[in-house]
């Protein structure tokens, strides 16, 4: 192997990809040297993934040529890929839950040796790097953190000479993250070279040598990100200047919501049972809820919403037992949620906004009279929706399932807070969406509360909740710890209460 | 009544007949599943392959050459069942019904002039030793081939399933089909080649019939095999070996409900026939009621489309 400081493993010229409507890559160019961790960076949208689904061989590029270690280099499947050295961690975990980890593992090899002989490697490799792992159990057994293990290991098993990263810490603890670094860093000295992709730019100034920034398709800057500061890099992904939600300090009114021992069994296999969850928030209070995903979020909201119903005084109101009341039973009282996922569970994904408006809105907007549908009403509750949250599609009658996620997501928080809940749960707010619309959507979410409502935040997102939230608790296995002010907080503290320190349940009464 | 009527190894030895055709189904449905499609065009399958056996059988006059053409003619059948839901990526469940209702069209066509023959016979086997051992010999070592080559499959497919790579990928696919198409596996073309298996798999099951356990053609003959082989794939779970546990437990109920009727059994034989279907929803019930291992081992992705984006 040449090296020199001219010498680099991976070379892009470039390369464009158009899908109909839309150039998601525009002649996108940059190079990465071996042992480099090179920051790929950019808004949702800016073309990140397609980028690296064409250098791991998911999609061919229309046009433009990539070289590797100086040969041409235009893999055709990600099989090819594999067999030129260059791994995958995916975004979305691309694992199988009912398989153990050993077969998972196989699936991601080219030619993986006999079962026996794996899970020694699989041993061997993951003490090495820290990142402790049995072969033998299931894979939808293991928490979020451990599942990106197996990801990892499986591409190291295969001594990859450049190994891509999609956003690998969204799920993990403060902790996790760090392990994660020291593995990279580790991967990094033995001249793997790292291809990350985030848009955390804290973690991007920790890690990374250098930054390629991708705004709308086109490289729009690169930096080296030790020497810039996160906000001239957020600048440069997003184009304009950051508008920070404003907070003032929330003197607490009355308790609206309480939530006292709480206990819901799950009802999926896979899912978190709920243990014996305390809080309560006052009008004109943000709860922030943080937390790895997969720890009871999902359950938390669906017992909130009325989805799963609890004991009657576990939830209440005022101090009205609600706990046994429905979702449309809540929302006749003021208690709105809008859940995570928002195809299928937030929105009807073939039905038109018009409709979707009619499914939450029809009893607190009195869209519907007798059991008939007021149509011209519900498209004007839809319209005003549109309007007030700037979600950008060619009107009502469109199908939710057209729009982007960040759009849908404006319209689903933007439905409920029309509505003027008392009591509004939303689950990751501003998941997938782009700076300038999540900050939007904070701010509405502030000002709902400054009108005396009580909101509570559950988010993956710890500078999101820091940034809202007036006390702040986490959930850990299905148990909640007490809630804190928010303010002062320390990233250790955070992470300790993520990671689940019990003490503080003490100090509740 | 005289139960003494009935004769508990003759009732194992024509169990094995009677449960020969709903376990080549069920076993070659076993794997259709388990590649995440469910077809429940078993039924038509099977028909179609139990007059494409008999005619040829009957034309050439060689059974083994019926066999190979039954199997061929269910596959082509699945064929279309693959084409219309993984590339124009129709809705599985109405589809499958629709094979089934054609299927059963198409073998009446077909069998319009099959009506009342005899098929040439398939002979049975003898083997050395094994046929002649005393009670166990004429019990399990006396029938036709086809009945150990179903064996042969089941066996087959838990080791193919169990230890080997295609095996894994299979799974794979039916667990998770977007994760194994970002691993690079050929969602598509694997599901395709499980469900002509699936399909020739069904067509052996039909031809056994018309060929071996009736031996004549009748329309509609498969009368609700097919059916009750989608049932078994449940009822086991999804295991192979388990599949032949419920192939001969429904097989020995069809072979007793006759000998009851023989000896002149005071309840309706109706109910044993119910009792396939019954054992299957109460093992549904108590599948979806467990959240452990059990309810897993339903294939995650199972009458999921798969359309690969970007």
């Amino acid at each position: 192997m040449t090296t020199g400081t001219d010498h680099h493993l991976i070379e892009i010229d470039g390369l464009t990809k158009a899908y109909p409507g839309v150039v998601a890559n525009d002649d996108v160019s940059f190079r990465i040297k071996p042992g480099e961790v090179h920051a790929l960076l950019g808004e949702n949208g800016a073309g990140k993934s397609t980028l690296v689904k064409m250098i791991y061989g998911l999609v061919k590029p229309d046009s433009g040529t990539m070289r590797l270690n100086g040969a041409p280099f235009a893999p055709a499947e990600p099989r090819a890929a594999r067999a030129s050295g260059v791994a995958m961690v995916f975004q979305h975990f691309s694992l199988f839950e009912a398989l153990t980890v050993a077969e998972n593992v196989a699936l991601g090899m080219e030619d993986p040796p006999g079962q026996r002989e794996l899970a020694h490697r699989i041993r061997e490799v993951s003490e090495t790097y820290g990142l402790p792992l049995d072969p033998d159990r299931l894979v939808g057994d293991l928490s979020a953190g451990e599942r990106q293990r197996v990801e990892i290991i499986r591409c190291l098993l295969q001594d990859p000479r450049l190994l891509i990263m999609d956003e690998p810490t969204s799920v993990l603890t403060p902790q996790e993250v760090d392990i994660l670094f020291e593995t990279l860093r580790k991967l990094s000295s033995e001249g793997t070279a790292i291809l990350y992709i985030s848009h955390k730019l804290e973690e991007i100034r920790a890690l990374c040598d250098s930054a390629t920034i991708l705004r709308l398709g086109k490289v729009v800057g690169e930096c080296t990100p030790r020497e810039v500061s996160a906000r001239d890099m957020a600048e440069m992904m997003v184009g304009t200047t950051l508008h920070v939600p404003t907070r003032e300090a929330g003197k607490g009114g009355e308790v609206l919501l309480k939530v006292s021992g709480l206990s819901v069994a799950s009802t999926t296999p896979f899912g978190t049972t709920l243990k014996n969850v305390h809080f309560e928030v006052r009008a004109g209070e943000v709860l922030g809820i943080g937390g790895v995903a997969g720890n009871g979020q999902d359950e938390l909201l669906a017992a909130l919403s009325g989805e799963t119903l609890a004991p009657p005084d576990a939830v209440s109101l005022r101090g009205r037992p609600i706990g046994q009341l429905g979702p449309n039973a809540r929302r006749r009282i003021g208690v709105l949620a809008a859940p995570e996922e928002r195809l299928g569970h937030a929105a009807a994904p073939d039905m038109s906004l018009t409709e979707n408006a009619l499914l939450t809105g029809v009893i607190r907007e009195e869209l519907a009279t007798g059991g008939f549908v007021n149509w011209p009403k519900t498209r004007s509750f839809a319209e005003r929706i549109i309007a007030a949250f700037d979600v950008r599609t060619p009107g009502p009658d469109n199908a939710a399932r057209a729009l982007s996620g960040g759009n849908l997501q404006k319209f689903v928080i933007g439905r409920e807070i029309l509505q003027k809940p008392d009591v509004l749960v939303v689950n990751q707010p501003t998941w997938g969406v782009d700076a300038s619309a999540a900050a939007a959507i904070r701010q509405a979410l502030l000002d709902l509360a400054a009108e005396g409502a009580a909101i509570v935040v559950i988010s993956q997102d710890l500078d999101e909740l820091m940034e809202i939230s007036d006390r702040f608790a986490a959930l850990n296995e299905g148990r909640l710890t007490a809630p804190r002010p928010a303010k002062g907080l320390t990233v250790d503290e955070i992470g300790l209460m993520m990671g689940g320190a019990h003490d503080m349940e003490a100090a509740h009464a | 009544m005289d139960l003494s009527a009935i004769n508990p190894l003759v009732l194992l030895a024509s169990l094995m007949v009677a449960a020969t055709p709903i376990l080549l189904a069920a076993i070659g449905e076993l794997v259709v599943e388990k590649a995440g499609v469910l077809n429940l065009g078993v039924e038509g399958m099977m028909i179609t392959g139990a007059i494409c056996g008999f005619a040829i059988a009957v034309e050439t006059g060689s059974p083994f050459l019926g066999f190979i053409c039954a199997a061929i003619g269910a596959a082509l059948l699945s064929l279309i069942f693959a084409f219309l839901t993984q590339f124009l990526l129709s809705n599985q469940v109405a589809t499958g019904l629709a094979l089934t209702l054609f299927g059963l069209g198409l073998s009446s066509l077909l069998g319009q002039s099959y009506v009342g023959i005899k098929p040439p016979a398939t002979d049975k086997l003898h083997l050395p030793v094994l046929s002649d051992l005393p009670v166990l010999g004429p019990v399990l070592f006396s029938h036709d081939l086809m009945v150990y080559v179903s064996l042969a499959i089941v066996a087959g497919v838990w080791a193919l399933l169990k230890y080997t790579r295609l095996g894994l990928v299979l799974r794979a696919v039916g667990e998770n089909h977007d994760a194994a198409h970002a691993l690079g596996y050929k969602v598509i073309r694997i599901r395709i080649a499980a469900i002509a298996f699936g399909g020739a798999c069904a067509g052996l099951g039909g031809a056994y019939l018309s060929l071996v356990r009736v031996p004549q053609w009748t329309e509609g003959m498969t009368a609700g095999a097919g059916w009750i082989a989608l049932a078994i794939v449940v009822f086991a779970s999804w295991k192979p070996w388990r599949v032949l546990l419920g192939a001969y437990l429904f097989g020995g109920v069809t072979v007793l409900q006759l000998n009851l009727q023989a000896a002149g059994m005071a309840i309706p034989v109706e109910y044993l026939s119910m009792s396939p279907y019954l054992i299957t929803i109460l093992v549904l019930v108590i599948m979806s009621s467990g959240k452990g291992r059990a309810a897993l081992n339903a294939p995650a992705a199972l009458g999921r489309v798969f359309h690969a984006s970007s």
